[in-house]
Formats: structure tokens, sequence, C-alpha cells
């Protein structure tokens, strides 16, 4: 699948849009993204406007061509997985009805063995299959994040998109859930699109990165050896920084007078 | 460690510090290696197994609901100024359905006076609480009930104005109920008229909600000041809810209603349950969350505007029934819907009949019993509960 945004301008209400003349173009073949920039320059915004959950003042958002407002509803949840960084739920299911609900369009009326087995693993790949049966509401947020992650998981569509999936993870969970992500998108042909804050760990695992910058705009999108540099880094962040090599990635280390 | 908030089952055995589970967190490639793993039909049996144990305790809890409202039917139907025994009232409902009619006087009492007001009641506190359910999932607020829309207010202002000012739309001896369930489905209009203005934010929905009910208030009490004290004390006791005085079409009307709406909401179960995480998260799973919302508004209006036009106001059922059983099975909508139904269904049918036998031969309205027996019954719930339900 291809996700091309063209010329989009986008924004709250009739306030100065949020997002001004993005143009991008990613598919299957891209791996893992991670887009990163600072906070309020769009990042959200963006990734809902490639879901559609968020009209776009001009321009589009094309899938395979066709424009997303032309899509169904039903259409779109097939096609494109989407896991917020926020839930404000009162829900107390426990952790593997949560998990299943990702399954709700695969589901009819009773649910199959197929599904159920896709629930326990994505649960196990998590590693919280200790807490399966607690309720969801009695987890910390780094738990009650791994279960979203998991139900995006199951929801097994071409185009997987996570608003900072990683922000409440220990450093292990961070650089696993990351890496995960570029496995299986590798392995499975999968778009995976995140946001992240950690800049090395992005620039260690993703295929491609996406900086945005104020107001609103795309500065730099390419691999990590391409985009992840002093210059770009002071645009979007307004830090200096000096970057080593680690592993072969460029790793940012922020002088802390700059700041 | 505070020990004494933690709950017993917790605390170990040895006084050590607490017990974490085990917890084991895959590598990467192990990661991937569960997920691309190939179909085993041990796993699939063990998950199935596995996931059939947790949903027991629902059915089960469900199935015990319908064996509760099933014998407090029973007992409804055989307690009053003539006493029939449990079994002896299984044996005329059976006789009376096989036409083989024996004791006339006791199946007089039963089909023709008893039966009707019970399954009156059963039909008002399964629709109530399946409307306080849905109301507290589409509004994503524990606080909304069937009522939280102006219902009440608009149905009130209705049989206001039929009793006090004797003005109705219909004439003859359904004109309060017509007058009650045409201005109930005013509210709801606004609601939605607003909600298509200004989006249909669940908070915007509940908060016209009670601008609407302070509204009609507002202008039955202008009609209640004007009135004569008889016309008043008959609005009184209407307000206060009843099932006296009802006969077969009563029920048989409000069946037809409120069943087909209640299993249109039945099947929307799954899609509250990705509402509980927010529009946003139900849209991106393919919900159409206004069509969902407004859909789901207007059938609980139907059901509580049918069910109000008859019964008055019977509070609390709809707002209590279903935390209850959120405390004993959880808040997965497709289990908590119909076991909201019978239990609300049960307590209605026990405070009436309650307040029926408890005083002879004076009765006590329905709606304050509800409150008498739910309140404190939520109460030692909430304090009995060791999860976290809200």
């Amino acid at each position: 699948m291809e996700v091309r945004v063209e010329s989009l301008f986008c924004g709250y209400g009739k306030e100065e849009p949020v997002l001004s003349d993005i143009n991008l173009e990613m598919s299957t073949d891209d791996g893992l993204i991670c887009i990163i920039g600072p906070n309020g320059v769009g990042k959200s915004t963006l990734i809902k406007c490639i879901d559609g959950l968020i009209q776009p003042q001009s321009g589009a958002v094309l899938l395979d061509g066709k424009d997303v407002r032309e899509y169904g509803r039903k259409e779109l949840a097939d096609r494109i997985g989407y896991v917020q960084s926020v839930y404000d739920t009162r829900s107390n299911m426990s952790v593997f009805e949560t998990v299943s609900m990702g399954r709700f369009n695969h589901m009819g009326w009773r649910v199959s063995a197929e599904d159920l087995q896709m629930v326990d693993r994505a649960i196990r790949v998590m590693g919280i299959q200790h807490l399966s049966e607690k309720s969801i509401n009695e987890l910390s947020a780094g738990q009650f994040q791994k279960a979203m992650i998991a139900r995006g998981l199951v929801q097994d569509t071409e185009v997987l998109i996570l608003d900072e999936p990683t922000s409440n993870l220990d450093i292990r969970s961070q650089v696993f859930v990351t890496s995960l992500l570029k496995n299986m998108a590798n392995v499975e042909k999968k778009l995976i699109i995140m946001i992240s804050h950690d800049v090395n760990i992005a620039s260690k695992m993703a295929d491609k990165i996406l900086i945005l910058a104020r107001p609103g705009r795309v500065l730099a999108f390419g691999t990590p050896e391409e985009v992840i540099t002093e210059s770009n880094i002071m645009e979007a962040y307004g830090v200096e920084c000096d970057i080593t090599d680690h592993e072969g990635r460029p790793n940012i280390l922020i002088r802390s007078d700059s700041v | 460690m505070n020990w004494f908030i933690l709950p017993i089952e917790k605390r170990p055995a040895d006084g050590g510090p607490l017990n974490q589970d085990s917890i084991k967190e895959p590598t990467v490639k192990e990661a991937i290696a569960i997920w691309g793993a190939p179909t085993d039909e041990d796993e699939k049996r063990r998950v199935k197994e596995g996931y059939a144990r947790t949903s027991r305790t629902k059915i089960l809890f469900i199935v015990f609901g319908i064996i509760a409202l099933v014998v407090s039917l029973i007992v409804a139907v055989g307690l009053g100024p003539v006493t029939i025994g449990f079994f002896n009232s299984i044996q005329i409902l059976i006789d009376h359905i096989t036409g083989n009619i024996q004791d006339r006087t006791n199946d007089y009492f039963i089909w023709e006076g008893r039966l009707p007001r019970a399954l009156l009641g059963a039909l008002t506190g399964a629709g109530l609480a399946v409307g306080g359910c849905v109301m507290q999932s589409i509004l994503n607020n524990n606080l909304a009930d069937s009522y939280t829309t102006g219902i009440s207010a608009g149905a009130g202002f209705g049989a206001t104005i039929a009793f006090i000012a004797g003005i109705t739309l219909s004439t003859g001896a359904y004109a309060v109920v017509i007058n009650a369930f045409v201005f109930s489905l005013i509210p709801t209009l606004v609601i939605l008229g607003i909600s298509k203005l200004k989006g249909g934010s669940p908070l915007v929905m509940v908060m016209s909600g009670i601008a609407l009910m302070y509204f009609f208030n507002a202008v039955s009490s202008v009609f209640k000041i004007m009135a004569d004290p008889k016309d008043l004390a008959a609005l009184y006791a209407w307000q206060l809810g009843s099932l006296g005085n009802c006969q077969w079409p009563d029920v048989i009307l409000v069946f037809v209603v409120s069943i087909p709406c209640t299993l249109l909401l039945l099947f929307f179960t799954s899609r509250f349950n990705l509402l509980s995480f927010g529009d946003d998260y139900a849209k991106s799973m393919g919900v159409n969350v206004s069509f969902l919302r407004n859909t789901s508004l207007v059938a609980v209006t139907v059901i509580t505007a049918i069910l109000v036009s008859f019964t008055g106001l019977i509070g609390f059922v709809g707002l209590v029934a279903p935390h209850i059983c959120r405390i004993v099975i959880g808040s997965d909508n497709r289990y908590l819907l119909p076991a909201s139904a019978f239990v609300g269904a049960f307590l209605v049918v026990v405070a009436d009949t309650f307040g029926r036998v408890a005083f002879q031969p004076y009765e006590l309205q329905v709606g304050i019993i509800t409150a008498f027996i739910g309140a404190p019954l939520f109460l030692y719930l909430l304090l009995r509960s060791k999860k976290t339900v809200w």
C-alpha cells in the first residue's frame, strides 16, 4: 500500500493551520518510519489526518491513489490501525478482552479460535501474559501502553500508526517495542509509522525518519544517516548536539549548555 | 507498605514482600517467533479453553439473573391479599397455559391482576437498566441513566398539562400516556439538533439534557402553582411511579415497543466497548460514532418514553442496575447489557411486590421502594468490591 500526502494544510477549526503544505510519499516498502519533532509541531495531527480522523483544510491524503475521505470508516479500519498516545477510559475489561477488541473487524458474533490465538500471541509478544486476566484499569501506565500496542498488532493491518507508543515504557521496553515494530514491518511488509521523542532509538531502528519543524512543515525525510545531522537537530529543536556513530547509526549527544 | 489497605488474599504467607507474578519479557527474536509461529491446534485449544473459562462466570451470572427473575415473578403472583403458595402459583400458571383451568378464583387473581403487573414491572426494570447501561456507555458518564437527557422532565411536563390544565393530545383512557410519551421525545429531538450543530460530544449532550430538564421542570412548576390540590395529588402519584391498574394491553404494547429497541442495542454492544476507549479509537476501528450515538439515544428514548408514560418515573434502577453488574462481571457490554436487564427487572419486581404486600392494605409506590432496596444493596457492593471498577 502507498500513502501519499499532497500539499496538506490541516488544523483545528478556523485557527491557523497546524500543518502547512505537507508533501510526503510513504509505502509498505519503507518499513518503520519514525516521526520526530518538537512539541506541538503537528505530529499527531499528521497521523490523524492520514487515518482520516480529522479533515484537512486543503490538500489530501491518498491511499493507493484514492482520497482517504472517499473510503468508508470500515474500509479504513481494514487498512490502517491506529494506537493513540493517551486513552481516557473507565473500562474495566480484562487485558485479554481489551486486546481482542482489536479483532473487531474480523469477528462476527462468535469469536473464532484464530482470533483468540492471535490475541494470545500478541499478549505474549508484549510480555504481559501474566496480566491477561487483570482489569485494564489496574495496570501501570507502561503495562497499559503495552496492552494498547498488542491491540494495535492484532488488528493486522497493512499500515499501523502509533502515537508515542513508548512514552511510558522503561528503557528496555522502548528499544524492544521499536525494534519489534521494525522487524514486523520488514518481515510482514507493513508500513509502520510511529511518533517518538527518543531521537537515538528512532535513529537506531527506523528505516526512515521524518522530522517536522515549526511551523508545521517537513524539515527532512529520509534514512537516519541522511536526516540526523547537527544542523537538522538545531533547526528542529534549537539545541546544539554532537553526532557520534553507534552500531553504524548516528547517535546524538545534546550539549546541555545550549538549552 | 501499608498492609491495611491490601486485600487479604494478596498478602504473602510469610509476611515478606509481595509475591510478584513471574514476569518474563521475550527478546525481539523470541517475540517475532511467537508472532509468526505456524498455527498450532494445541495452542488454539488452550487459548479457547482459557477464554471459555473467563466467559463462563459472566454467562453464569446472567443465567443466575434469569433464574432470580423467574422466581421473583412466581413469588410476586403468589403474594397479595390472598396468598397463593409458590408451587400452587406454578400449577395455576401451567394450568392456564394448557387451557385446563382448575382454580377459577386464583386463576383470575393471577392472570388478570398480578401477572400483568409483575410482567410490566419486569419490562420496566429491564428497559430502565438497559437504558442506563447504554447511556453510561454512549455519554461516557457513570452518572448517566435513561433520564439524563431530559426524558423524565419532558414526560413530566406532558403529564402535568394533562392532569392540571387538561391539555391532552388525544382523548380516552390513554390521554395521559400519550401526552407523556410525545413530550418525553422533545428533549431528545432538541439534543440531536444541538449535537448536529455543535458536534455530538457526550458532554455537550449531557449538559443540554440538564438544561432542558430545568427548563421543562420550570414550565411544569408554573402549571403546578396554579393547580387545584386534587389534581396535584394525582400528578404527584403519577410522578412517584406506580405499576397499579395495569392491563394486558399495556404489557403487550410496552413489550412490542421495547424489545426491538433492546435487540438493536444488544447488537451494538461490541461497538459500545470500542467507544469506551474514546471516539477516535472507535472511529479508527470502523465505527460511525455519531450514527451509533444518535441511534442508541433514539432507541433508549423510545424505550424510556413508553415505560415512563405507563408507569411514571421510577428512579434509581436505571442508574444502579448496570453498576451492580459492572462490579460483579466487569464492563464488557456484550455481557453487561443482558445482565443489567435481568438484574433491573428483578429489582423492580421485588420492589413492587414488597411495596404491595408489606404495608397492606396500603400500597407503597414502586419508585420509593426501588431506592429503598437499591441504595443499601449498591452501597454494600461498593464497600465489598475489591476491584477498581470505575
